[in-house]
């Protein structure tokens, strides 16, 4: 029986044991599950999640000091590609964080930080069990009801060139999106890892995920 | 739609066994807890709190074996507290796989420590947990300052001054807990909780006092508070997350059901 080698990337950003132990706990029987740090293991692998923690600068530094850049930016082309949090943000082509960071360019759009001038009254860092309103329906959102809440915890969010990327969007004091999908590439700024029933279920339709 | 508030079930850990008595009917090993904190999950809490209350430090290594065990079965997010001194406590319970640690006394000892935790790990994973009493006499201004030691010694710190201190060196949350409360039943202290939610900016769990699911509502609407943490009245399965959270919603505050 074929097996199907699932690789969360490891780039020394953050605890990846909650991402890694919700994906296990996920797992049939014939998906293996590594964290590897490993350019030719990201090569070998059916499909990718990418996580990541902290601050943007941190995470590019950390990409580029493991020989990672150019592994990930192949890999969210050609195979199922699953980014969460920071692993959504530094695919896009810029962060306004830590004064501007050039990113992975995988999307074109921007990171930019909450309005605070707008929105006063409004926490800063969004952090919370707040709703994704999926927009469109996507297969990762497969047993997931609409407006479902996830668990977030973040500053910045992204800003895609193309809106038809958008697959949910979230509302802290203004929308914003919180979930991108393209071609085989779905990336979500919440935290699946500790949402819960409905966070494991993004997980289960990710590793059931063809990338089409 | 916006935030929902927060229920935070939370357990005193001693040497890995809950302790405190969780007295759950159909539960096979009370001290268990990760048996504990997989019922809680399934109620529908937000985020669960261990207070790791073992004496010693070679005891304490017990507390990361037990945070990797619940982090491997349990998917919410997971305070740790307790005997967090230094940076490297924080990145083996982080490690661990807890979202967030709490600092108490290390931070009255040294103020910078929650500083440079934050500049390390991250605001987002760093709560302050500030154990306050009233001391000012009826009539006189009210003044509430920091105890430790389980309320036991006084510091002479202004609470409502410190938390604003600790909001400033980049702490992520603040947990406040009325020693005066704590253990009463008699609800939050919410005049405290008030004073200090109005002045900061980073969200706020209020603790002590918690005796019924009105307590709860309370704190959040009339103290303010992001989140409530309650310990006895989840424990003793008086009530469960799911009724305190849909008495929540009866009364207009968004919650995650």
């Amino acid at each position: 029986m074929n097996q199907k080698l699932v690789a969360v990337v490891d780039y020394g950003m953050g605890n990846l044991r909650s991402v890694s132990k919700a994906a296990e706990h996920m797992a049939d029987a014939q998906t293996r599950i590594i964290v590897t740090s490993h350019p030719g293991e990201i090569e070998d692998a059916d499909a990718i999640i990418f996580p990541g923690q902290g601050a943007a600068k941190a995470c590019m530094k950390a990409l580029m000091d493991t020989g990672m850049i150019h592994p990930i930016q192949k890999a969210a082309k050609e195979k199922p590609f699953f980014g969460i949090c920071m692993g959504l943000q530094v695919l896009m082509s810029h962060s306004d964080e830590n004064n501007g960071v050039d990113c992975l360019d995988v999307i074109k759009g921007q990171v930019v930080h909450f309005d605070e001038t707008a929105h006063p009254e409004l926490k800063i860092p969004h952090m919370g069990w707040n709703q994704i309103h999926q927009t469109n329906d996507h297969p990762l959102w497969h047993n997931i009801p609409q407006d479902s809440r996830f668990y977030f915890v973040h500053s910045y969010f992204v800003q895609p060139e193309n809106k038809a990327y958008i697959a949910g969007e979230t509302t802290h004091g203004q929308t914003f999106a919180s979930a991108l999908s393209h071609q085989n590439l779905f990336a979500i700024q919440a935290h699946p890892e500790k949402s819960a029933e409905h966070g494991l279920q993004l997980f289960k339709n990710f590793l059931a995920w063809n990338g089409h | 739609m916006s935030l929902a508030k927060r229920i935070i079930p939370c357990l005193d850990v001693d040497n890995g066994r809950v302790v405190k008595g969780v007295q759950f009917v159909d539960i096979r090993d009370a001290g268990d807890p990760v048996e504990i904190a997989k019922r809680y999950d399934l109620q529908g809490a937000d985020e669960i709190t261990f207070l790791d209350i073992t004496a010693t430090a070679h005891e304490r290594d017990t507390m990361v074996h037990v945070v990797e065990e619940v982090a491997s079965q349990v998917f919410i997010p997971l305070t740790v507290g307790g005997g967090i001194r230094c940076l490297e406590d924080i990145r083996r319970m982080l490690n661990a796989g807890a979202d967030k640690v709490s600092i108490n006394s290390a931070a009255i000892v040294n103020p910078g420590f929650v500083k440079e935790a934050c500049d390390t790990f991250g605001s987002q994973c760093i709560v302050v947990a500030i154990d306050a009493k009233k001391v000012s006499r009826p009539g006189d201004a009210d003044r509430w300052e920091i105890f430790t030691h389980g309320g036991r010694k006084e510091t002479g710190i202004d609470a409502i001054e410190w938390a604003q201190q600790m909001e400033e060196l980049g702490a992520g949350e603040l947990l406040i807990t009325s020693m005066d409360r704590d253990g009463t039943k008699s609800g939050f202290d919410l005049q405290l909780m008030h004073e200090i939610t109005r002045r900061v900016k980073i969200p706020v769990i209020a603790s002590g006092g918690v005796g019924n699911l009105q307590h709860l509502v309370d704190g959040v609407k009339q103290g303010g508070a992001e989140a409530v943490l309650a310990a006895s009245i989840f424990h003793f399965g008086e009530y469960t997350v799911q009724e305190a959270k849909e008495a929540m919603q009866a009364q207009g505050i968004e919650v995650r059901l």
